[in-house]
Formats: structure tokens, C-alpha cells, sequence
């Protein structure tokens, strides 16, 4: 444990400062609250949203996972959650389930949370609305007055130019029946997660420095037409090629020898849960 | 198969930044911390300008740990800036009682207390010095010793000039009423680093960004302004550089009196007033030119830059459509240098699950097409 810097690195006055705003965010669902970003040992971009909640939250019995990217080993997961357990000491895990913190960026693990569970989301661009609107004054005003016909305009665009809603990850959805709401870049595949989830959603951003939540229990829907349904991304007729599971968010992958593509589970820990499951059952 | 990004994350990073260290230092010689700071004043100014913390030391620390990148070098400094609580906040200074050490006006020639060149590079012919090659701390010492004597010599002792306390330019323009007297705005100033910004923004609260902004982002929008991406043409009214005393309050004391307060020592800062001609219409279509002030302040010195938040500081009290560098979302947002090269960095990072997610987008559309060309053909 780094002992020249304070408990999870802040002064406490910081840490306070962001669970107000954190405390503001939960009581009203979706709606993005202004916090004072605190500069941060990783880059504004890597993550220092949700770094500096997991930060703010975090107590001597907690028990952290970073993901990124699906991975607890990825570059930058490894890198937060080593400056998290230097300045804190707390244990770490790969295991969904053990944790009682979970920060992500980029995808919600496929184990469902539970209620005495955190999951906190890295955000790179809250702004649902900043596609059409690049001006923060307006977007504001656009949010107070729910005006968001721009948003479905943006979806019907699509539709028109492409046939589809031709969105990626951070597929725009309604929180509470009153935001509209980035759901930080989660593929589709994830926004139903956020949907009635038993577990506490926190989502930050440092960079744009605001603070978002989706409380326990709330409901989420991805925005879409009657007509033209919400779509996740679809593996079809894929399956992972450790584990089997075809219920999952997959990577795609192309083998080095034969140029041939495969499926790989994204969530690699839950993966290699399934592996050993297997395992132990005797199934391979 | 092929590569598995599963597990090996860990021992790769260590290994990186093993290999970091390994080219900071494989030339084996170790820079020492008081030799930056004795020779690289230049950087260390411009580092705790955009860091926002006055500390030479640490700047030079953080100045060797990056390898001399300024980028680097404010991400640690704003990194560690963020651990420290606030504890006292400084009694308001004056500009006016600053220990001027430079003071030039562009825009008159006699100026009351006269023009102080001071240290500058402006009248240096860049050339390469190659007697600096074969300069040792030896031959430093002899000129110092040289260099004080003749500054005892009665050949400079002519000046009569208070350095302490110089007038204004602009309190001369003022007087003579070419340019209008201004109220004290004594609100209480925004702080960026504990509110974020919100728009229309403060006045305060923009100073605080362009001050902090990274020297060449500020630099090059006030020069699209002054090219003609901007309505501006600008003198320098007054620009100085030299030392601010810092007092603070006694603790236990409720109302701060002037007298009870401690001097806790004093900062190096370039301030710089720019005056900048302006026509305004006045009853019946009549025109009249008005000077208007733009204002520039940053730690250390640091002219280029505190010019250049005195064009932006007006063009940002005047906001144009017409011109991005008018508008204060498009300056205060993009100057930034923590937050810029954080961004852009970023993009370095995996981005796997956005990519998989578009090319399910871009397939699916182009299913779509083929579904819509078979119709037609049908």
C-alpha cells in the first residue's frame, strides 16, 4: 500500500464532495450531475469517471473487479485496479459474484448483479444528445424540457438511410420514463441488463465531468419504434469456442493459420467459469 | 489458434514500464532534480502554468520523470494536485504591488516608469550558441561573479523608478479618458477545480480555463483570431512580469484584517493587459472607437500565452456565432491539456466491444440493401 497518499488516493474532501454528487445522481435516475472532476494519475479518457467513484465508495471491506473491454486482464483494467488496491489495500477479484464493487468500461458481465453489488460504468461521452446538439447550454435546456424529438429524428435518419437503427454500443435509452440517458458504450447486447437491475448502476464520466446513476429496480428501455424493434447484436449460429455458451456477448476472431473465423466469449471470466463448470461435471 | 487476449495482461504492463524506465535512463547517467530547475526555467514555468500549482521542485520532479514531455509532465503535476486538501485561501492580490522585473508597453513609448526590458529572448538572434556546448558550472560562476559587479557599478544606479509599485498604462489611459473606468468586480470567484463548468460561465471561471489552458492550444486559437477566424486587432496595453506577494488570513481570526495576515512568500506571474479598439454605435446611427481591455495572467513567465488569454478573454466577453473562437464552449472545453491529450490518447485503448458492435451495424445494413435490391429485381 502506497503510503505517501491519502486512503484511496483523494483528500477526503473530494471523496465527500463526488458521493453528494453521486447521492444527487440515485435520486433522480438518468439525469446527468455536474460534479468538479478531479485530475487523476490515469488519462482523462481512461476511465477517470468511474475510477474517481470507485474511489469516492470504496471502504477497507470492499472487494473490487475492474473489467474492460469484457477482460480483468486487459491493459487498463489491470492498471485501475492496481492503483486502486496501492492506494486502498482492498482485495481484488476476477470473480463477478465475490465482488462487491465492479468497475467497467464497455460492457455489463454476464452473471446477473445482485443487490449488495455496485456496478460502476466508465463514460466517455454522457451526452445522449450531443450527436445532434454540440453545445452543452443546449442540450441542457433540451433535457429540462424532455424535448427529445431529436433523438428519435436521429434513429429515424438511420432507418431511412440504412434500412436499420444503425447505432453501435451506447444505444441511447429512457431511464424512469423521463432521461434519456447514454448508457456508457455497452454494446446492445447489455442494455437490457440495466433494465430492473437488482444492482445499484453508477455511471461517470471524468473527462465531461458528470455523474449519472440508474438506482435498484428501475426501468430502462432502449429507445425504438414499433415498427423497427430494438436490436442487439446477433451471434446467430455462433457459439464460444472454449465454453460452448451461445447466450453471450462473443468476440470475433480470425486464426492465424487456417484465416478462419471464430467466436470467443467477451466476458472472460465468466467464460472461464464455464470452462471449469464443465470440467468439474465431466461434460469435456 | 492464434493469440487469445485471456490472460498475460499483468506481466505485459510490468514489463512496459520496465522497458520505460530502461529508456530514461539507458544513456547511464542520472539528471539531477536542481539541475532542471537551475536550467530549465523556460519549461518548469510553462509546466506549473497549465499544472496550476506554483512549486519548482516538484515541476522539475515531474519534469525528469517524463523526460522533459510538458504533457506528461502537468498530468503528473494535476494528478497530484488532486490529493491535496485546500487549507487556506489567499488574502485577494493586487497586480499593482507586484515586484515588477519586466515591463514593456506596445502601445506607448513613454511610458510613466519607463519600458523594463528585463530577461527576455525577444532581442536574441536564434542562433545556435555553441560556446554553451563547453559551458561548466566553472565558467557559469566566473560570469555571475562579473555580472555583480557591474550591476554595483554607479553606471546603473540611475533609475529612479519604484519597482514595487509602477503604475498602470491603462490607469494613464483612463485618466486621460480614452478608455472607460471599470467597476471592481468583487463577487466571489468561481472555482473550475471544485464546480465544473456550467454556461453562460463566469468571468472568473473562464480566466481560471484559459490560465490553466495548454500553452499551444491557447496560443494557436488567439492566432486564428488576430489571422481573421476572429474580429479582434489587438495591442498590448501593458504586459509585466515579476513577483506577487501571497498573504493569508490568521485562521482563528473571523474577519480578516490586512494587518493580522501572514506574507507565506511570493510567485513569479505574467500579467498582460491588451487593449483592443472597438466601434460602437451610439444614438443616431453615430460610430465612435472605444478601447475595450482584454486580460492575461499566468504563473511563472510565460508572455505568448498570457497575450494570447488576453485576446481569448475578449473574445469570449463578446461571443460571435460567426467565429468558434468567440464562442465559449468551443475555447473553454478544447484547451485543456490534461483533458485533450487524455482523450486523444484514449484511442490507444482496446476498443474490441464498439468495433464488434459496429460491424454487426454495417452488416446488418448491408443485409438490408441486398434484401431491398432482390425486391426491386423481383
Amino acid at each position: 500500500m502506497n503510503k505517501t497518499y491519502n486512503f484511496a488516493f483523494f483528500d477526503e474532501g473530494s471523496k465527500r464532495e463526488i458521493r453528494r454528487a453521486t447521492l444527487k445522481a440515485i435520486a433522480i435516475p438518468g439525469y446527468q450531475v455536474p460534479f468538479a472532476s478531479r485530475e487523476m494519475p490515469i488519462g482523462r479518457g481512461w476511465g477517470t469517471g468511474g475510477l474517481q467513484l470507485t474511489l469516492s465508495l470504496i471502504g477497507k471491506d470492499d472487494v473490487l473487479k475492474v473489467i474492460d473491454q469484457g477482460s480483468d486482464e486487459s491493459v487498463n483494467a489491470v492498471n485501475i485496479k492496481k492503483l486502486v488496491s496501492d492506494t486502498t489495500g482492498v482485495r481484488t477479484t476476477d470473480n463477478t459474484k465475490d465482488a462487491s464493487l465492479i468497475q467497467s468500461r464497455h460492457r455489463v458481465p454476464e452473471v446477473p448483479l445482485q443487490r449488495d453489488q455496485i456496478l460502476i460504468l466508465q463514460v466517455p461521452l454522457p451526452e445522449p444528445l450531443r450527436n445532434f446538439e454540440p453545445s452543452e447550454h443546449e442540450t441542457k435546456k433540451l433535457h429540462a424540457e424532455r424535448e427529445y424529438s431529436g433523438a428519435w429524428l436521429m434513429l429515424f435518419e438511420q432507418i431511412m438511410k440504412y434500412g436499420i437503427m444503425a447505432t453501435d454500443a451506447d444505444h441511447p435509452v429512457m431511464v424512469h420514463d423521463r432521461y434519456v440517458m447514454a448508457p456508457s458504450p455497452i454494446p446492445r447486447f447489455d442494455n437490457a441488463k440495466l433494465d430492473e437491475s437488482e444492482a445499484l448502476i453508477l455511471l461517470g464520466a471524468g473527462r465531461e465531468k458528470k455523474v449519472y446513476a440508474v438506482p435498484p429496480y428501475t426501468n430502462v428501455s432502449s429507445l425504438a419504434f414499433d415498427d423497427y424493434e430494438f436490436e442487439i447484436e446477433s451471434f446467430t449460429n455462433h457459439a464460444c469456442i472454449l465454453c460452448g455458451s451461445n447466450d453471450v456477448f462473443l468476440d470475433e476472431l480470425v486464426d492465424e493459420e487456417s484465416g478462419e473465423t471464430y467466436f470467443q466469449c467477451n466476458d472472460t471470466s465468466n467464460c472461464l467459469e464455464m470452462v471449469n463448470q464443465k470440467q468439474s461435471l465431466g461434460v469435456n | 489458434m492464434g493469440y487469445v487476449a485471456v490472460k498475460g495482461g499483468t506481466k505485459a504492463i510490468e514489463e512496459s514500464i520496465k522497458r520505460l524506465k530502461y529508456e530514461r535512463v539507458k544513456k547511464g547517467t542520472a539528471i539531477e532534480l536542481h539541475k532542471i530547475e537551475a536550467g530549465m526555467r523556460g519549461l518548469i514555468d510553462q509546466v506549473m502554468s497549465e499544472s496550476s500549482l506554483y512549486d519548482r521542485s516538484l515541476a522539475a520532479l515531474a519534469i525528469k520523470q517524463a523526460e522533459g514531455n510538458p504533457e506528461e509532465a502537468v498530468f503528473l503535476l494535476r494528478a497530484y494536485r488532486s490529493t491535496l486538501p485546500r487549507k487556506h485561501v489567499s488574502r485577494v492580490i493586487s497586480s499593482e504591488n507586484m515586484k515588477v522585473e519586466r515591463r514593456i508597453s506596445a502601445s506607448f513609448k513613454d511610458i510613466p516608469g519607463g519600458q523594463i526590458l528585463g530577461a527576455t529572448t525577444d532581442y536574441t538572434h536564434r542562433l545556435l550558441d555553441s560556446e554553451l556546448e563547453n559551458e561548466s558550472d566553472l565558467s557559469i560562476q566566473d560570469w555571475l561573479r562579473a555580472f555583480q559587479e557591474e550591476n554595483h557599478s554607479t553606471e546603473y544606479q540611475n533609475d529612479t523608478a519604484d519597482l514595487n509599485s509602477l503604475t498602470k498604462v491603462l490607469d494613464y489611459l483612463r485618466s486621460e479618458g480614452l478608455l472607460a473606468s471599470c467597476e471592481n468586480n468583487d463577487l466571489q470567484p468561481g472555482d473550475v477545480t471544485r464546480k465544473s463548468l456550467e454556461f453562460p460561465s463566469m468571468r472568473s471561471e473562464r480566466l481560471q480555463v484559459l490560465t490553466r489552458g495548454q500553452t499551444g492550444a491557447v496560443t494557436s486559437l488567439a492566432y486564428a483570431v488576430i489571422r481573421g477566424y476572429g474580429a479582434l486587432h489587438p495591442t498590448v496595453g501593458e504586459l509585466r512580469v515579476g513577483k506577487l506577494p501571497v498573504h493569508v488570513d490568521h485562521p482563528l481570526l473571523d474577519e480578516g484584517q490586512e494587518e493580522d495576515s501572514y506574507f507565506i512568500g511570493d510567485f513569479t506571474a505574467t500579467e498582460v493587459e491588451m487593449l483592443i479598439p472597438l466601434t460602437v454605435e451610439k444614438e443616431q446611427g453615430k460610430k465612435e472607437m472605444e478601447f475595450e481591455v482584454g486580460y492575461g495572467m499566468c504563473m511563472g513567465q510565460n508572455e505568448t500565452k498570457a497575450i494570447a488569454m488576453g485576446i481569448l478573454d475578449n473574445c469570449l466577453e463578446k461571443p460571435n456565432k460567426e467565429f468558434p473562437s468567440h464562442n465559449e464552449e468551443f475555447v473553454l472545453y478544447h484547451i485543456d491539456s490534461v483533458e485533450s491529450t487524455g482523450f486523444i490518447s484514449h484511442l490507444k485503448m482496446p476498443h474490441y466491444v464498439t468495433f464488434q458492435s459496429k460491424l454487426d451495424s454495417i452488416r446488418k445494413s448491408k443485409d438490408k440493401t441486398a434484401e431491398q435490391e432482390v425486391g426491386l429485381h423481383e
